[in-house]
C-alpha cells in the first residue's frame, strides 16, 4: 500500500461558545486505509467526521482531502460520501432510485447509470431488490442501501457514522466482516466513527482514540490495545488492572519501577509518559494473568484468593485478592481447563509475563 | 368492578349511537328534503325531484356568490398554507426561545370567539382606511385558516430526519435540488392536505365573511340572505347538500394525504428508533 496521505487534518478546533467539541486535532489518514475514530459519546469523533464531510466548519485549522484544502467547499462538492447513522434512506424512492440518486447529477447515459447501480447493488449483495420500496426493508438491508448509495459515487473517502449501532449483535458482527471485505475490494479510504472498541479493533488498519475533544492515541489496533498511551485509553479498550508504582530509574527508552505485588519491573517508556512526581501507573490486561494449575510454577507469579467470579460462556472472570495489592486483580481465563469450576474462596496462583506490564501516563 | 364492566358496554354503546344520531341525522335530512317536490321541509316527501338543483344553475346571484367563494377560498388557502409552511418548518426544525408560547398564539384563533375577532378585525380594517371587499374577507379567512394549516403541516413535518437533506447534499445535490428532489416530495402530501382543509374552511365560513364583505357576498352569506324567503328554501337545501358533499370529499382526501405524509416521514426515521 503506498503511503500517500488522503486526509490531512491540521490543528482543527471546533468550538461551540466556550465548549470545545474538538480541540486542536492533527491527524493524517492514508489512502486506501480503514481508519477508525474511536471514543465515548461526546469525544468529538462525530464532529470531526462531519467536518470532513462538509456538514460542519472548523473554528480554526484546516482539512485537506487528496491534497486539496477543503476550506469553503460545501458538502456537495467534496470527494467524500457518507453512510449516516440513521441511514437517511429517501423514503419516497425505491432501492434503485436511492442508489442512483447521486448519479442523476452526473448525467450519465441511461445504460451506464443502470450498470453502475447494478454493480453497487451487487457489491452489497442486494441484487434483485432494486424495485423494493426502501422503507419496506429492515435495518440490515437498509444499511446496505445506504452503503451502495455512497459507493456508487466512487468517492475518494467513504465516511461511516456509527453504521452498525442500530443492528443486533449477530448482524453487527456479520456486517463488520462484510465492511472490511468490501473496503479491501474497492480500495477506497474508509473513515469509521464508533464507540465500540471491538468494532474498531476488528476492522481498522489504524485507530484514533479520542477523549474530550482530543486525540489521545493514533496507532494500529494491536498497538492501542497492547501499548495504550494512558490510563484512559487502556480503560476504554477492554479491562485493565492498574497498580500505582514508584519510579526508581528512567532513561530515554525505558523506566524501572517498584510496584507493590509485582516488585521491581523495567518496561518500555510510553511515548506520552510524563513523570508525575515519583509515581507512575502500571497496567496489565486481565487475560495476561494466567491461572497456574496444580503444581505448575512460573518465574513470575502471584498468590491470592478468589473473591468473586463472572461467567461469560467461553471465559470466566476471576476476581482475585492478593496480598500486597491495594485492589483485587481481574483475571480472565478460558474455560477450556475448568476456570469456571474454581469456587469463590479458593486459593489461586496466577502467572504473568513482565513484558505484559505497561507503564501508563495518567 | 366486574359487574360494572358487564353493564357499562350496553348503555355506553346506546349512548354512543344516540350521540352520533344527534349530530348527523339533521345533516342527513338536508339532502333528503332537497329532493322533495314540495318547498316545505316536511316528512313524508311529496315526491322526488331534482328541479331545485337544476334551478340553482339559473340563479345568477347564486352563481356570483359561488364564484366569490371560489376566489376567496383559493386565495385564503394559498396564503394560509404559505404562512403555515413557514411556521410549521420553524416550529418543527428549530429550537428557539418562546417556541411554545408562539405555537400557542398561532393556534389560539381556533378557540377565540369568532364574532369578537371578526368585529375587532372590522374596526381595525376600517381604521386603516380599507374598504370592505372580498380582499378583507380573504384576510379574515387567513386568520381562521392558519391554525388548521399549521396543525396539518406540523404533523407532516414532525420527525423529518434532517440527515435526509444532508444525505442529498452529500450525494452532490445543490440546496435547490435537495429541496426539489427530497424536501418537497416528502412534504407535498401535507401541503396539499393543508390547501384542501383551508379551502374547505373558507368555503363555509360565515361570521368573518358576513362582517368583512362589501357588496359581493360569499356562498354562506348568500344562503343566510335567502333564508328570509320560504320559497327559496329548497334551493338553499340543494346548495347546502352540494357544499356538504363537496366538503366531505375534500376533507377525506385531505386526511388521507395528511396520514400519508406522516407515515412517509415516520418511515424514514423508523430504522433509527
Amino acid at each position: 500500500m503506498p503511503d500517500k496521505t488522503m486526509i490531512e487534518i491540521s490543528h482543527v478546533t471546533r468550538s461551540y461558545g466556550p465548549f470545545r467539541a474538538l480541540d486542536d486535532a492533527t491527524l493524517s489518514i492514508r489512502e486506501g486505509e480503514f481508519f477508525s475514530l474511536l471514543g465515548p459519546s461526546g469525544c468529538g469523533k462525530t464532529t470531526l467526521l462531519r467536518m470532513i464531510a462538509g456538514f460542519d466548519t472548523p473554528t480554526s485549522g484546516t482539512i485537506a482531502i487528496d491534497g486539496q484544502p477543503m476550506d469553503g467547499i460545501p458538502a456537495n462538492r467534496r470527494p467524500t460520501n457518507m453512510v449516516f447513522q440513521s441511514y437517511a434512506i429517501f423514503p419516497h424512492l425505491n432501492v434503485e432510485q436511492n442508489v442512483g440518486y447521486g448519479l442523476k447529477r452526473l448525467r450519465l447515459d441511461a445504460a451506464e447509470e443502470r450498470r453502475r447501480v447494478d454493480e453497487a447493488l451487487q457489491q452489497v449483495s442486494l441484487t434483485g431488490l432494486g424495485k423494493r420500496g426502501a422503507t419496506e426493508l429492515s435495518g440490515g438491508p437498509r444499511q446496505r442501501v445506504a452503503l451502495a448509495r455512497a459507493l456508487v459515487m466512487r468517492p475518494k473517502v467513504l465516511l461511516l457514522d456509527e453504521p452498525l449501532s442500530a443492528l443486533d449483535k449477530k448482524l453487527r458482527e456479520q456486517m463488520q466482516v462484510e465492511l472490511r471485505r468490501l473496503q479491501q475490494a474497492v480500495g477506497i479510504t474508509f473513515v469509521l466513527v464508533t464507540h465500540d472498541q471491538y468494532e474498531a479493533l476488528g476492522m481498522s488498519d489504524r485507530i484514533a482514540v479520542m477523549f474530550g475533544g482530543r486525540i489521545a492515541q493514533v496507532a494500529s489496533p494491536k498497538e492501542v490495545y497492547q501499548k495504550p498511551v494512558n490510563r484512559q485509553v487502556a480503560d476504554f479498550l477492554g479491562g485493565m488492572n492498574f497498580v500505582k508504582a514508584e519510579v526508581l530509574a528512567e532513561n530515554d527508552a525505558s523506566i524501572t519501577v517498584q510496584a507493590p505485588g509485582f516488585g521491581k519491573v523495567t518496561t518500555e517508556k510510553p511515548p506520552l509518559y510524563s513523570r508525575n512526581g515519583a509515581g507512575a501507573t502500571l497496567g496489565i490486561r486481565p487475560e495476561r494473568l494466567r491461572v497456574l494449575w496444580d503444581d505448575a510454577t512460573a518465574p513470575h507469579q502471584i498468590s491470592g484468593t478468589v473473591v468473586d467470579r463472572h461467567y461469560f460462556g467461553e471465559i470466566t472472570h476471576l476476581i482475585v485478592q492478593a496480598p500486597g495489592f491495594e485492589k483485587p486483580l481481574s483475571v480472565s481465563e478460558t474455560n477450556n481447563y475448568g476456570a469456571d469450576d474454581i469456587p469463590v474462596g479458593a486459593p489461586i496462583r496466577v502467572a504473568y509475563d513482565p513484558d505484559a506490564l505497561v507503564a501508563l501516563a495518567d | 368492578m366486574k359487574a360494572l364492566r358487564s353493564i357499562m358496554p350496553s348503555w355506553l354503546t346506546g349512548y354512543a349511537y344516540l350521540y352520533l344520531a344527534f349530530i348527523y341525522v339533521p345533516v342527513l335530512l338536508l339532502p333528503v328534503f332537497s329532493l322533495n317536490t314540495s318547498p316545505a321541509p316536511k316528512l313524508p316527501l311529496e315526491g322526488v325531484t331534482l328541479k331545485w338543483y337544476a334551478d340553482l344553475g339559473k340563479t345568477p346571484a347564486m352563481l356570483d356568490a359561488a364564484w366569490n367563494s371560489l376566489v376567496v377560498g383559493l386565495s385564503a388557502s394559498i396564503l394560509s398554507t404559505v404562512l403555515g409552511i413557514c411556521a410549521a418548518r420553524a416550529l418543527t426544525r428549530y429550537r428557539f426561545p418562546l417556541r411554545r408560547p408562539i405555537n400557542g398564539l398561532i393556534m389560539a384563533p381556533l378557540v377565540l370567539p369568532e364574532i369578537i375577532v371578526a368585529v375587532s378585525l372590522l374596526i381595525v380594517l376600517l381604521q386603516m382606511g380599507l374598504s370592505l371587499s372580498l380582499f378583507t374577507v380573504v384576510l379574515g379567512h387567513v386568520l381562521v385558516c392558519v391554525p388548521y394549516s399549521v396543525a396539518v403541516l406540523t404533523s407532516g413535518f414532525e420527525g423529518f430526519d434532517r440527515s435526509l437533506e444532508e444525505a442529498s447534499a452529500d450525494l452532490g445535490e445543490t440546496a435547490f435540488g435537495t429541496f426539489r428532489r427530497v424536501t418537497l416530495p416528502m412534504v407535498a402530501p401535507a401541503i396539499i392536505s393543508s390547501l384542501l382543509v383551508s379551502f374547505t374552511i373558507s368555503l363555509d365560513e360565515f361570521i368573518m365573511a358576513f362582517f368583512l364583505t362589501g357588496t359581493e357576498v360569499t356562498l354562506p352569506v348568500y344562503i343566510w340572505g335567502q333564508l328570509r324567503f320560504a320559497a327559496k328554501l329548497p334551493g338553499v337545501l340543494a346548495l347546502g347538500t352540494i357544499l356538504l358533499v363537496g366538503s366531505f370529499v375534500l376533507l377525506t382526501f385531505a386526511e388521507i394525504l395528511r396520514r400519508r405524509a406522516e407515515r412517509r416521514v415516520r418511515a424514514a426515521g423508523a430504522a433509527h428508533a
